[in-house]
């Protein structure tokens, strides 16, 4: 083996990076897993920064014996963890291996640029929070709920007293139960789905019981927490001046148009709000891999059945080939990896192994896409958006300017609105406004992933971004 | 029948977009199709320079010249929002060969009509103060200026007053007796006129193939850096004096003279890479690399500032390196107006002035035989193709 | 039950510190990023936008969305939800782009 080229590089070091990771360091594999996080768990297993000094970090997790068992796999095989490295991009060598360019820092602001070079790659970026706007949506103390889980876990710190929980998906109800343990007291979840969807998919629901016993937690918890869930509801304005002071419910139509003449204020000095995930798939997108449109119309990397991209040398797990959770994510990553370690000319360990996780794979994406059926946003949501109401947080757009370049200007598609009025064109590059440009535009299409750089960095760190400049497997570890 | 316009434009770019708005002030009913929306191709990825200074004297300064008087008219008749900045250009040289080299190429276009403005070292940091040190000197060029272009192109077709078309992909040429063209089909119908105009960009070659006649366009691939939004921290287009050498060249390779200019929206642009290699998208570490390394060696200041995006677009090119503009002698009702390369943005409105002359039979502003569109037949092309595909 | 984040975590923390908040004296934990520090003090933004001059602070918590970007001794736009506190840092609310000083 050629001295600094890793056999894998992993990219994210939640669920599924950390099972490939761990996975392809006990087959014998040289591994380099990057994470833009100090600490590996990704959002899910997110916890509490060292100098907290959390003596029960597991208070605030689901399933926290599997992230310990997940963390012991990595110790034990040859696993460089890389924290702090934020990637912007993965290019294709020039000998069939990969460099993996990233920038180090906390928020990839120190530092000089890093290059990792890798006979394969491992996707496993995960997801963010799909977020559709509503009037109000950017006064301070309006935050994702994702966010608020993620301050939650890793700050110990919430963002109001009276926090209420709003949007669509299960993460909802984990939020809702997490902030009320901690002390947060919750009105009221508001699901703008109905519950009785999943009915609606009898079979993905009876072979994962698991999933169900999930539900019944959090149903329980909020029972305990007496928070009311409201569903075929939706925020549909934030009140407040210097902050938010209040909410307006409204009933949804099957649709998810409001039905006039249905808000009901709820007050409040918090919201925690989100639609649903979107697969983190920018670095995927660049390198040409092919995407697949999700139930709840996200594009998701198109994946084989080793976990394989289209593009030959890079697999995918977990989140990024369509949201399903940390379970499926664990199996997926282990697969890729065993995937992986085959194509190198490695033993990929027993048959019966790859079955068995196939076969549990297959339940779970079943699962997955039930779910996301369930929860994906109706056409009809943008009925509550009023003309000046912001769409693009970053540029500051407008829903009415985005409508004014749809219906003036020519705009059929969400590049073309982001060329006319900048929606999408800020720090972001889209991935707040992206879901509503895409409604907006009108053209039915999720919204597109591309973004050839997939994180910020300074013009000096790129200048420098030579061979010269690579770290090495040897030199790179933090 | 009465719907039947004068003419159809195929491309909603910026220079079908300014053959339709000059067509239809020349008193013509214009139609205006395109397989995407407006701005959807080389548009859509331009930097918007109106430049007058990277041309040497002769044909393409001519239109530029031109253009550039036609862009301060249009600025005046349209919406702020198309973001014109007569901001002027500097093309600075980092030593005394480059400077001399520059100067000499600056007294040739002063003779051609360009206006220049000798710049020495020591008042470099007037005209830009963030530029590094050291450098040997400069020349301003008043003259050169910047739109955004997707905004543009709307904003002169609307103003145009064209039936708009989106969505109709071309899949042929409707031809008459003698061959003269009635009109164009696309997936969805037919569309009738007595003259069709190719403004089709990097397809422009495409279209022409579909008439039965030979127009070498293609592609020369360029990224662009967008950094964070910033205050105006760089007043000029400014570039490096070997710029104007990698627009003339006949390379394949990757050239890489970086060309970095502020906004009004707040970002910083630094283009652009030029290479041939097909229309193919996949990122370029070195080309952006180069690019980073070009901008922050003219603004060291640019070295701590992010950069947020970048794009890959396709600049239409014909082998001789100027456009076909004008009616195309093979086949009679055709007319021709692609092939700008990097300078389709600053050259639309002559385009189009020259395009409505042709369809209302009026003298040009220009004389457009070096544009004709049938020069490339019979391989008398220089060199058609060279280097081109990947 | 728990009424606090740090009581159900079972927090000890490490000695608390001070850092400044556009001047103000404010303390903070160790291992809290900016946005928490600032949480744990009841201030919520820390930035005015570009258009509007509206008051923005944390949204998505992980990094995505920006809008939680901040001035901290005197390096504008660092991302708050990210970036590590330190004793003595000097927080500042960033107005706009941040970058007033490079101004021509």
């Amino acid at each position: 083996m050629v001295t600094g080229v890793f056999d894998l590089v992993v990219v994210g070091a939640g669920p599924a990076g950390l099972a490939g990771a761990g996975t392809a360091g006990e087959l014998g594999l040289r591994v380099a897993l990057l994470d833009m996080a100090e600490h590996v768990g990704g959002q899910f297993y997110r916890q509490p920064a060292a100098g907290l000094g959390a003596a029960r970090p597991e208070a605030l997790h689901h399933d926290w014996d599997a992230f310990v068992a997940l963390r012991k796999r990595l110790a034990a095989g040859r696993v460089e963890h890389l924290g702090r490295h934020h990637v912007w991009a993965v290019e294709r060598g020039a000998d069939g291996d990969w460099a993996v360019h990233a920038v180090v820092g906390d928020d990839g602001g120190d530092g000089r640029p890093v290059r990792v070079r890798a006979r394969a790659v491992l996707l496993a970026a995960g997801a963010y929070e799909r977020q559709l706007p509503f009037p109000g949506w950017t006064l301070p103390g309006v935050v994702g709920a994702g966010g608020a889980q993620a301050m939650l876990k890793g700050g110990l710190v919430l963002p109001g007293k009276r926090v209420v929980v709003a949007g669509s998906g299960p993460l909802l109800l984990a939020v809702a139960s997490s902030l009320a343990s901690a002390g947060a007291e919750v009105p009221a979840v508001i699901e703008a789905s109905g519950y009785l969807g999943y009915a609606r998919h009898p079979r993905a629901l009876a072979v994962n019981p698991r999933k169900l016993a999930e539900g019944l937690t959090h149903g329980a918890a909020l029972l305990r927490h007496r928070i009311a869930l409201r569903t075929r509801s939706a925020v549909t304005e934030a009140h407040g001046s210097e902050r938010v002071e209040a909410v307006t419910v409204s009933r949804l139509d099957a649709r998810w148009r409001p039905v006039p003449g249905s808000g009901r204020r709820i007050a409040c000095d918090a919201l925690a709000v989100g639609h649903g995930l979107v697969p983190g798939i920018e670095l995927g997108t660049t390198l040409g891999c092919g995407t697949r449109t999700t139930a709840d119309n996200t594009l998701a990397l198109h994946l084989g059945s080793g976990q394989e991209t289209s593009v030959r040398g890079v697999w995918g797990a977990g989140e990024v080939g369509g949201v399903a959770g940390a379970q499926l994510a664990c199996i997926e990553g282990e697969l890729a990896a065993r995937s992986i370690a085959a194509r190198l000319g490695r033993d990929p360990g027993p048959e019966g192994r790859v079955r068995q996780l196939s076969s549990r794979r297959t339940r779970l994406r079943t699962f997955a896409e039930a779910m996301a059926a369930t929860h994906a946003p109706g056409p009809g949501w943008t009925g509550w958006l009023c003309d000046d109401t912001e769409v693009c947080r970053c540029e500051e757009v407008t829903a009415g300017r985005v409508r004014e370049a749809v219906a003036d200007q020519g705009a059929r598609d969400a590049r073309t609105v982001k060329l006319f009025t900048r929606a999408g064109m800020g720090w972001c590059q889209g991935r707040m406004c992206g879901a509503a440009v895409s409604c907006l535009a009108g053209d039915g299409q999720p919204p597109a992933q591309r973004r050839p750089l997939a994180v910020p960095l300074t013009l000096g760190a790129l200048a420098g971004q030579g061979p010269e400049d690579a770290s090495e497997p040897s030199q790179s570890q933090t | 029948m009465t719907s039947t316009p004068d003419v159809i434009v195929v491309g909603a770019g910026i220079v079908g977009a300014a053959c339709a708005h000059y067509a239809a002030r020349a008193g013509l009913r214009v139609t205006v199709l395109d397989r995407g929306p407006v701005a959807g191709g080389t548009t859509g990825s331009g930097e918007g320079n109106l430049l007058v200074s990277d041309k040497a004297p002769g044909p393409e300064l001519e239109l530029a010249l031109k253009s550039a008087e036609l862009w301060r008219e249009l600025a005046e008749r349209l919406p702020h929002g198309i973001e014109y900045e007569p901001k002027g250009g500097l093309v600075v040289a980092s030593g005394e060969a480059a400077l001399t080299a520059l100067r000499t190429f600056a007294a040739a276009q002063e003779k051609a009509g360009v206006t220049v403005r000798d710049v020495a070292a020591d008042r470099l940091p007037d005209l830009e103060p963030h530029l590094a040190r050291g450098l040997a000197g400069g020349v301003h060029y008043p003259q050169d200026a910047q739109v955004m272009p997707a905004l543009a192109a709307t904003h002169l077709l609307r103003a145009s007053g064209a039936e708009v078309r989106l969505g109709q992909e071309v899949t042929g040429l409707l031809t008459g007796p003698g061959g003269a063209v009635r009109g164009v089909r696309t997936a969805s119908g037919v569309f009738h006129a007595p003259y069709v105009v190719n403004a089709a960009g990097t397809w422009g070659g495409e279209l022409a193939r579909l008439a039965g006649v030979l127009l070498p366009v293609l592609p020369r691939r360029g990224f662009v850096l967008v950094t964070e939004p910033l205050p105006r921290v760089v007043r000029h287009k400014v570039y490096a004096a070997d710029y104007v050498a990698d627009v003339a060249s006949d390379s394949a390779a990757l050239q890489t003279s970086a060309v970095v200019e502020g906004t009004p929206a707040g970002p910083v642009l630094i283009g652009a890479s030029r290479e041939r290699v097909g229309f193919d998208r996949a990122l370029s570490v070195p080309a952006l690399r180069r690019l980073a390394a070009g901008a922050t060696a003219l603004f060291p200041v640019l070295a701590g500032v992010r950069v947020i995006r970048t794009y890959a677009g396709f600049r239409p090119y014909l082998p001789d390196h100027l456009p076909a503009i004008g009616t195309d002698a093979r086949v009679p009702g055709l007319l021709h107006a692609c092939g700008h390369e990097g300078a389709g943005i600053g050259l639309a409105p002559v385009t189009g002035r020259i395009i409505a002359d042709c369809l209302t039979g009026a003298q040009p502003p220009v004389d457009v035989r070096p544009f004709d569109p049938a020069r490339f037949e019979g391989g008398t092309g220089t060199g058609a193709g060279a280097g081109a595909g990947a | 039950m728990a009424r606090t984040p740090g009581e159900l975590a079972g927090a000890r923390p490490g000695p608390a510190f001070e850092i400044t908040v556009d001047g103000r004296a404010v303390s903070a934990l160790p291992g809290q990023t900016v946005a928490a520090a600032l949480w744990a003090a009841g201030v919520l933004t820390w930035r005015t936008t570009r258009g509007g001059g509206r008051p923005r602070g944390v949204f998505c918590g992980i990094g995505q969305c920006f809008d939680c970007l901040v001035t901290v001794n005197g390096v504008a736009n660092r991302r708050a939800c990210l970036v590590a506190v330190g004793p003595g840092d000097e927080v500042r609310t960033q107005e706009g782009e941040g970058r007033g000083e490079l101004a021509v």
